[in-house]
């Protein structure tokens, strides 16, 4: 049971990151990777951090891809071009990533003497995270919270219209535009 | 009980919720139309059975029959899928929300709830961080301006009011110490109820309340959808049965926000109960509708009592005046629960 | 029957690769950017596994710092990206070579 549900998630991720690649349009790309966050967090909850996987659906897949999804729709993104691509990368390319990550999860599966993940090893409910979180990681949690602060300022600053920083009342023109606008009276 | 057992239980329990639920959408509406056409001195459906009790089955036969458009230039895949995303999530949040107590038919004891996941408050907050891929993506890819400023502008206000409705329900997740649902409801007895925790548990109510208003799209918070702004909004592209879907996703999300609601501030399906067995598995059902009625019917009251936000007055008093009072609540119940922690539990 | 670790290693370390490749050959700046989110995935998936390995609960904890530092970064960069569309008024990182416009 545990290998089927794992095997049915792993499937969904794996299509779900070749999609991306494969994809033209970013919007779906970015509809991939949702796809790969949700199904990531089934793979948590496999492994029983049953918070963790809730907190990567509302944060990862619900919050940080919308503003991936806000953006693709503001700037009107495209489908990308074709390049000129050369024909030999991609037949010598795709096989040999292929055979490189055979071997390597060929040598991974073969040599490895670690002991098998159970189902629900983790006991990932709140209470147990939060006493780690607000006792033992206390002061990484709150330099992360400023760390978000400082994002979010720069952020503002970032995006905003350059006029909107620089002349903060828009309601009369720079003189220089006054001088234009007389002008161009003057011609009509 | 058995692996098949209580497969069979699961799958009988599903159908029978979301028929529920589905009839509890169909007559939302007849309840809005008979009620606003009451607010504004006129009668309402009439004419399609008693009190147009059958007007919601007219209109779901007019919307199957209705001609599907689908214009050349939308951008189809998207198109079809979002009014699928948004039902899916909308329907979806109703598994987790618990009826009332254990019901005992035969050898079969089942709590009268899909599943009782001990993360059930986080799984119904996730779910509606995805309904909103639902309104962003049919904004878009109805590819017209109307629809995509429509659809930016109910995508943004939605995810600015989840973060007020998230944190305005941690008040209630300090003072039943569990994010179960069947525990937060399980703590309320003997009409302690968290909506009678003045002052804290009243403002978190109302400010949960107010950021639902606004998670749903419903009025005042309606601008996004409202027939004089923006055409429609996000479903100005849609005709028929993909218009039904988003209809039926926004009140099948109003339900849900009534039995959060219910569950959280006013004691679920707690009651006075009496009588036989059955009948005691039965009541607090009965208390538990009664209850949810109560808040859609304070939805509709709602929508046709108070005018309408503008843009910018939404998003200001979401991100100037409601976080910042969520954010004070949720520091003053946590430091009256540090101090004095039983000054309400129940044990 | 019970998964190796090295399972979860294998499709965490799959999607590392999706993440580098999606990296390296995508001429689209939003699509670089989100194949760096699929990388910080990937490795989400191997601390959590590890942490179910080790029983180092820690692991969990790690997973969200990451996700932290992810929104972080999301916010910040989809803005930096939003300030080179406006000056350069293109989305394809090939076109954006000039130091000076």
């Amino acid at each position: 049971m545990h290998l089927i549900l794992f095997l049915f998630f792993g499937a969904i991720c794996v299509a779900g990151a070749v999609n991306l690649l494969v994809q033209r349009h970013p919007i779906n790309s970015a509809l991939s990777l949702v796809v790969v966050m949700a199904s990531l967090a089934g793979e948590y909850l496999l492994l029983g951090a049953e918070f963790v996987a809730a907190i990567q659906v509302i944060v990862y897949a619900g919050a940080i891809m919308v503003l991936f999804i806000f953006t693709i729709m503001l700037l009107n993104a495209g489908e990308e071009e074709r390049s000129k691509g050369s024909r030999v990368a991609i037949l010598l390319g795709i096989p040999g990533v292929a055979i490189g990550g055979v071997l390597v999860a060929w040598t991974l599966l073969r040599h490895s003497n670690t002991a098998s993940v159970p189902m629900f090893a983790l006991p990932g409910d709140p209470r147990v995270i939060a006493r780690l979180l607000f006792r033992d990681f206390l002061l990484p949690f709150e330099v992360t919270s400023v760390l978000i602060l400082i994002a979010i300022m720069g952020a503002v600053v970032l995006a905003s219209k350059p006029e909107s920083v620089a002349r903060p009342s828009a309601a009369e023109p720079a003189p220089r535009e006054i001088r234009e606008l007389v002008a161009s009276g003057k011609e009509r | 009980m058995s692996i098949t057992t209580f497969a069979i239980v699961s799958i009988i329990k599903s159908i029978a919720v979301i028929f529920v639920l589905l009839t509890a959408v169909a007559y939302s509406v007849w309840l809005e139309r008979k009620v606003s056409a009451h607010i504004q001195n006129r009668w309402g459906p009439t004419r399609v059975g008693p009190f147009g009790l059958l007007q919601p089955l007219a209109d779901g036969i007019k919307f199957i029959f209705k001609e599907d458009l689908t214009q050349p230039y939308v951008y189809k895949t998207l198109y079809i899928a979002s009014p699928i995303i948004a039902v899916v999530c909308a329907i979806t949040a109703i598994s987790v929300i618990p009826f009332g107590n254990a019901i005992t038919i035969g050898p079969i004891t089942t709590p009268l709830q899909i599943t009782d996941l001990n993360i059930g408050l986080l799984l119904v907050l996730g779910i509606t961080s995805m309904g909103v891929y639902g309104v962003a993506l049919a904004g878009w890819s109805s590819n017209s301006k109307y629809s995509l400023l429509g659809g930016l502008r109910a995508s943004a206000q939605m995810i600015s009011y989840e973060v007020s409705l998230g944190l305005s329900l941690i008040p209630v997740l300090m003072l039943a110490g569990s994010f179960s649902l069947r525990e937060i409801v399980n703590k309320q007895q003997h009409l302690h109820w968290n909506f009678f925790y003045f002052p804290l548990g009243t403002l978190a109510f109302f400010v949960y309340l107010i950021s639902a208003y606004a998670e749903t799209n419903r009025t005042p918070f309606d601008l996004p959808e409202a027939e004089s702004e923006l055409v429609a909004g996000y479903h100005t592209e849609y005709s028929a049965m993909k218009f039904a879907m988003f209809f039926m996703a926004e009140y099948a999300n109003m339900v849900t926000v009534a039995c959060l609601s219910t569950l959280l501030f006013f004691g679920g399906w707690l009651g006075p109960v009496f009588g036989p067995p059955i009948v005691q598995s039965l009541l607090p059902v009965v208390w538990f509708c009664v209850k949810v009625f109560f808040f859609m019917f304070l939805y509709v009251w709602v929508r046709w009592t108070l005018p309408r936000f503008r843009y910018d007055q939404l998003m200001a008093f979401g991100w100037k005046v409601l976080l910042p009072t969520a954010v004070a609540n949720l520091v003053a119940t946590g430091l009256i629960v540090a101090w004095k922690p039983d000054i309400w539990l129940v044990k | 029957m019970t998964i190796p670790l090295s399972a979860y290693l294998i499709l965490s370390g799959i999607l590392f690769m999706c993440g580098v490749l999606g990296f390296l050959i995508k001429r689209n700046i939003i699509t670089i950017f989100m194949s760096i989110e699929l990388m910080l995935n990937g490795v989400n998936l191997s601390f959590v596994a590890f942490a179910a390995q080790w029983h180092a609960l820690s692991g969990q904890i790690f997973v969200f710092f990451v996700m932290v530092v992810a929104a972080a970064e999301a916010a910040v960069g989809l803005a930096i990206i939003i300030a080179v569309y406006r000056t350069r008024e293109t989305l394809n990182v090939d076109q954006v070579n000039l130091l000076k416009l």
